[in-house]
């Protein structure tokens, strides 16, 4: 049973003058056996709250507090949170060139683990995973990302995850870019991941159509740097239908916010 | 220099009959060059600021005296240390020959060659005065022979051991491939020697070669040499470059193609110290139709004064319609002090190409390389590891021979382990 909680968060990039806050006071608590969905428009700061969370060190903590299970996740390194349980499949993940997807997966295991998987039975995890996400076997011969397509890298994030076996699983905008095949098979791996053990999905998203696969417990409408309205799968609904208009309109902050926050994204 | 010398006469006339002699680079500032720390986007230079419709033509000879005597300030030396070079370019006459080590697999021979031999006359002639020396005294040529359609099962290893002398040794090899052959020809550079080689490689109709140079030297060698290769009408040829010790090295890289439909890929990576400064200049001429060339070189750099030098030319002449080409250079700077210079330069001379385009990029660590890895629980230290050895091996695995990689690799890493901030906690790398 792992509770990460989020305490009036704020967070801001850039550097002195320049320095822009994107979020503004967070509120959130995810335990275990829990998903929760951040729905919001862009540049409202869901993707900055995730990267905070995993301690991307473009994003400065001006107050508040996050902790897993009572442990200062804001005091780690970003490998620390990582090993503490935490886990980011990220909307944009990164190519890195002769370094491959094997290697890196038992590199990332290992550490995670403390040892070195048994060799055995680590291939057959991987192969097993790999197959669950419809992936071909070659895939673990190429680079990390490297000329991946859009739903392989999703689904590598995926496999990531489910090799990991995080505690708290943050998936940005994970649905992204994805056709309904690649969606689907994204889905159920993150829906295996929720049945088969203690984890806690905190699923951030632009658009309501992930949220037909994965059944969110709880929805929080997320706007211009901290949350504006919280409820049930019905929220969802309710946003489906009528859009984010009601959360944004007549408010400058909202707009100065995703101008920032557009900056930060093309910086 | 000048053109009009009677013993100057062009590459081009003997390879690429009608379609023009080689041409120089654009005698332009340098574009792309990026020293320490110092990010550099791809730079551009295209045909050079001011295009005349007839770029200068680049001097070949086998006269060392067409060249004329290098100051530091020509276009091909204005990088070099002409200080640290001058035990090449001022070395005297020796009957100092590089005495190969050789694997031969069946189907491949080694036999030598008289400086009057006619073949030698056919070669791709000199670039500079240093090239042109060693044409001179190298005394002949040693020369492998892959017979036509030969499938050799093994690479072709000619290893050079320098033994310390002081005279310069002269060397000039031909590696003469005929048609339809599949062969790779590795030469592995080690000990302790002051060299200057040529390295013909003429590749048949049709055939697939694979050329691997590694130089692994000793420090305090001086290298210099100039590739040539020739590629025949439909054949591939495959350059790997790995430059890893010495003192100075620097090596000229030139490719032409003798028929359409070849294709050519140069790989290169080169890692140096302080003490270091490694050369690195390609020239490719397309001067005949539906060609392609792949250029990707990476380097890396480590200590104060650590240099390198990357200059890729590619010249897509009226002729060569149907031509795609590009080029790639990154280099990553591992500490301050050390510089890259990049200058990448594509001349353009006909529309109706499949695709051109170059990149050149100097920098330090890519932060979201290291983020994604750390975010998977890898700490910084491991992480970093994996990223400088991963940018190794991604030139390195094209090399195709899993036990030379691996050798190459574990010397990457060995060196990589004096750098302070990765030396402060052991870490374990998994295969």
């Amino acid at each position: 049973m792992s509770v990460l909680e989020i305490r009036d968060l704020h967070v801001t990039v850039g550097e002195g003058d320049d320095a822009k806050e994107i979020l503004r006071g967070v509120d959130l608590t995810v335990r275990s056996g829990e998903t929760h969905a951040i729905m919001g428009p862009n540049g409202s700061g869901k993707s900055t709250l995730a990267y905070s969370i995993a301690g991307h060190p473009k994003y400065t903590i001006t107050g508040g507090t996050v902790t897993l299970d009572g442990e200062d996740v804001l005091a780690m390194t970003v490998d620390e949170r990582a090993r503490a349980g935490l886990f980011l499949a990220m909307q944009y993940p990164v190519e890195v060139p002769g370094v491959s997807v094997s290697n890196f997966l038992r590199t990332a295991a290992t550490a995670v683990k403390g040892e070195a998987p048994k060799l055995r039975t680590w291939v057959k995890d991987v192969k097993t995973e790999m197959a669950g996400l419809e992936m071909d076997p070659t895939f673990a011969e190429r680079n990390v990302n490297e000329g991946f397509s859009g739903g392989e890298k999703k689904r590598h994030e995926i496999l990531q995850m489910r090799l990991l076996k995080p505690r708290i699983a943050i998936l940005d905008e994970t649905d992204s870019g994805l056709d309904v095949d690649a969606l689907r098979i994204v889905s159920e791996g993150v829906n295996r991941t929720r049945a088969e053990g203690d984890v806690g999905v905190l699923l951030i998203t632009h658009y309501t159509r992930i949220l037909r696969y994965i059944k969110p417990d709880f929805v929080h409408v997320f706007v211009a740097g901290r949350i504006v309205e919280e409820g049930g799968p019905e929220l969802a609904d309710k946003l489906e239908s009528e859009g984010y208009a009601a959360y944004v309109k007549d408010s400058n902050e909202v707009a100065s916010a995703e101008k920032a926050a557009a900056e930060v994204a093309s910086a | 220099m000048s053109a009009e010398n009677t013993t100057t006469t062009l590459a081009g006339e003997l390879f690429a009959p009608g379609v023009g002699a080689q041409a120089g680079p654009p005698t332009t500032p340098a574009a792309g060059t990026g020293s320490a720390g110092q990010a550099t986007p791809g730079s551009h230079s295209h045909g050079g600021p001011a295009r005349t419709g007839s770029p200068a033509e680049r001097l070949t000879s086998t006269d060392p005296d067409a060249f004329g005597v290098p100051t530091g300030r020509e276009e091909t030396w204005r990088f070099t240390p002409m200080k640290r070079v001058r035990v090449l370019l001022d070395g005297a006459p020796s009957d100092a020959h590089p005495s190969w080590d050789a694997d031969l697999p069946d189907g491949a021979e080694l036999s030598r060659v008289e400086a009057d031999d006619p073949m030698l006359k056919g070669l791709p002639e000199p670039v500079d005065r240093l090239a042109a020396l060693t044409r001179q005294r190298a005394d002949g040529a040693t020369v492998v022979r892959v017979a036509a359609e030969a499938q050799l099962d093994r690479p072709v290893t000619l290893g050079f051991s320098g033994a310390a002398g002081d005279d310069v040794v002269w060397g000039q090899l031909v590696v003469e491939v005929g048609a339809f052959a599949q062969a790779t020809i590795v030469l592995d550079h080690t000990g302790l020697a002051r060299y200057s080689g040529g390295v013909a490689v003429l590749v048949g109709d049709g055939a697939q070669v694979t050329l691997v140079s590694v130089q692994d030297w000793a420090p305090g060698a001086v290298h210099g040499g100039q590739y040539d290769t020739v590629v025949g009408r439909d054949a591939t040829f495959k350059q790997v470059v790995v430059t890893l010790g010495g003192d100075l090295v620097r090596l000229v890289s030139n490719v032409q193609y003798s028929g359409p439909g070849g294709s050519a890929d140069l790989y290169g990576v080169y890692f140096a110290d302080e003490t270091q400064h490694q050369e690195h200049r390609l020239w490719v001429d397309h001067a005949v139709p539906h060609c392609r060339s792949n250029v990707l070189y990476k380097g890396a750099l480590q200590g104060e004064d650590a240099r390198t030098v990357w200059i890729g030319d590619v010249r897509i002449r009226p002729a060569a319609v149907g031509t795609e080409t590009y080029e790639l250079n990154r280099n990553l700077v591992l500490t301050d002090g050390a510089r890259a210079d990049s200058v990448p330069n594509l001349e353009i001379e006909t529309g109706e190409i499949v695709g051109a385009g170059h990149a050149s990029a100097t920098g330090r660590f890519d932060d979201e390389q290291l983020f994604y890895l750390c975010s998977r629980g890898i700490d910084a230290e491991t992480a970093r590891r994996l990223v400088v050895r991963g940018f190794f091996a991604d030139v390195v695995q094209h090399i195709g021979l899993p036990e030379l990689q691996d050798r190459l690799m574990g010397t990457i890493e060995a060196r990589l382990g004096a750098l302070p901030g990765l030396e402060e906690q052991p870490v374990e790398v998994p295969a």
